[in-house]
């Protein structure tokens, strides 16, 4: 089965992608993560995301554009990046989740894709 | 011939043929559709043509034809299109005519409660895959609408399919932490329909039906002392059931039971399953919760209980699991083999917050604060019972209640 990791980062994480001193120790963990995925054969696909900041959500609204600054929705946390994996189950899918470098302090969300119409 | 006979075979073979149906496509919800198709099959036929030698095989025969049918159609359905090619294949998995089918109702256990799923459905779903329980009876027993209860176990066995959660045994080390989830959905099937309802021909518990599954889990899985200590314990309450409850319906506490009402078949099961788990010397919840009602049984023998072990085993216990109920139970334990005031102290340690709406803190305290010494203890009793009262959702725990009550104003 196809599953897609969305990584969720909270501020602090997020700052952590300009050049400060904790930057080193988060691209490293990363750098390890991704490898390590990499290496298993088991990545379709994934990207990672500039900061909440970045984000412009656009609606739809009786035919008229609505653009506004900033994420879809204003929580906490926010999508900072993701995989998609073919794996077996979910189990081997969470036990992945389990290893991202946001899973201690931000969170993963696992989400089946929708199979090939 | 019956259909009592009919019935039966069909429930010692529902939850294995779930099982197998459903573990290729993880798909629960169109395995127990095709199953129903072939009970409904098999009420039309038996009767006539009698039992056939192996009614489990023929039932999964006639439900794996319909999966392929049901499959052939929904093939047509772009979204929902699987390859026949690997149908063919499922088809061929089990060989019917092996005299035994493997028994998958483990792993239907473990997908039932694994923690992709909602804790507050793990109950329901297990009753309903594994016993063929229906929406109703369960919904019932849950005191929730047999049509939300429908809705939610429908939206269970959707996710357990599309979410893709794997019909395989947690791997050993995981194997702790996935068997707590199961022990605490058979637990919770136990209690369910337990309180809440006055009158007992009204009650729609599922006491058999959880003890039945602790029994299968065990029998699958024989060395877990958690799983020994659960079915302890139920058995256990079990064995005490009739003397719950006087004639008149009246709440009776423990502590004034009838022992002889103690059902000495089911006393003796659970102290021997209870024997059996403590031979693995690993403490856990369930296990303690078992011995310390295997302590309040002593006092059959010897017309009082053993207090200090209780109240031993409650610390323990709360070491375990420091939940509201353990804490206030272990006051209570305390206060018996120590004094009110001993128990008064543990129940004063308790986050105030937590407590404000949990009925039996405010029983325990009343009591305790009736039987102490303390400055204002009676008025304060009378206060404390009010609030226990109000909480009450039994009307025979109310009227023991209001009864306390007035014998502290007399």
């Amino acid at each position: 089965m196809q599953y897609a990791l969305l990584f969720y980062e909270t501020d602090t994480s997020f700052a952590a992608w300009d050049h400060n001193p904790e930057s080193d120790a988060y691209w490293g963990a990363w750098k390890v993560y991704v490898e390590d995925m990499l290496a298993s054969g088991i990545v379709r696909g994934g990207e990672g995301l500039l900061g909440p900041q970045t984000a412009t959500t656009l609606r739809v609204r009786g035919g008229q554009n609505e653009v506004q600054d900033g994420p879809f929705a204003d929580t906490k946390e926010q999508l900072g990046g993701f995989f998609v994996i073919e794996v077996d189950d979910i189990d081997t899918a969470l036990a992945w989740a389990a290893k991202a470098p946001c899973a201690p302090y931000g969170g993963v969300e696992i989400r089946p894709t929708l199979p090939q119409m | 011939m019956a259909t009592g006979r009919v019935e039966q075979a069909v429930r010692e073979s529902y939850g294995r043929l779930v099982a197998i149906l459903s573990s290729r496509d993880r798909d629960i919800g169109t395995a127990e559709d095709a199953l129903a198709d072939a009970i409904v099959a098999a009420l039309e036929q038996w009767p006539e043509q009698g039992i056939p030698e192996r009614p489990e095989a023929w039932l999964l025969a006639v439900a794996r034809r319909r999966l392929v049918d049901r499959s052939r159609r929904a093939a047509t359905d772009a979204a929902l299109s699987r390859s026949l090619a690997l149908l063919t294949e499922f088809v061929g998995e089990v060989d019917l005519a092996a005299p035994r089918f493997p028994d998958e109702r483990l792993k239907l256990l473990f997908v039932c409660a694994h923690p992709a799923i909602d804790p507050t459905v793990h109950a329901a779903l297990m009753l309903q895959s594994v016993l063929g329980l229906s929406a109703a009876r369960i919904a019932a027993a849950f005191v929730v609408s047999p049509d939300a209860m429908g809705r939610r176990l429908t939206r269970a066995k959707v996710k357990i399919r599309d979410a893709g959660i794997g019909f395989e045994l947690p791997d050993p080390r995981e194997l702790a932490g996935r068997l707590g989830p199961v022990l605490d959905a058979i637990y919770t099937a136990y209690g369910s329909g337990w309180d809440g309802l006055a009158d007992d021909s009204q009650r729609h518990d599922l006491t058999t039906e959880a003890i039945w599954l602790a029994r299968t889990l065990n029998e699958l899985m024989p060395a877990q002392p958690e799983a020994l200590g659960l079915l302890a314990l139920m058995l256990h309450l079990e064995a005490r059931k009739a003397a719950r409850r006087a004639p008149d319906g009246a709440y009776v506490p423990l502590s004034e039971q009838d022992t002889g009402l103690w059902s000495p078949a089911l006393l003796a099961e659970a102290e021997a399953t209870l024997r059996r788990a403590a031979t693995f010397r690993k403490a856990g919840r369930y296990q303690l919760e078992a011995a310390i009602q295997s302590a309040h049984v002593g006092r059959r023998l010897t017309g009082q209980p053993d207090r200090a072990t209780i109240a031993a085993l409650y610390d323990g216990l709360f070491h375990h699991a420091p939940g509201l109920g353990v804490a206030v139970g272990r006051a209570a334990a305390k206060a018996e083999a120590d004094g009110a005031e001993a128990g008064l102290r543990l129940l004063a340690a308790i986050d105030a917050e937590r407590v404000a709406d949990y009925q039996p803190y405010w029983a325990v305290r009343a009591e305790l604060l009736a039987r102490s010494e303390v400055a204002d203890g009676q008025g304060d009793a009378i206060l404390a019972y009010d609030r226990a009262i109000a909480l009450a959702e039994d009307p025979a725990v109310r009227r023991h209640l209001a009864e306390r009550r007035a014998r502290l104003l007399s």
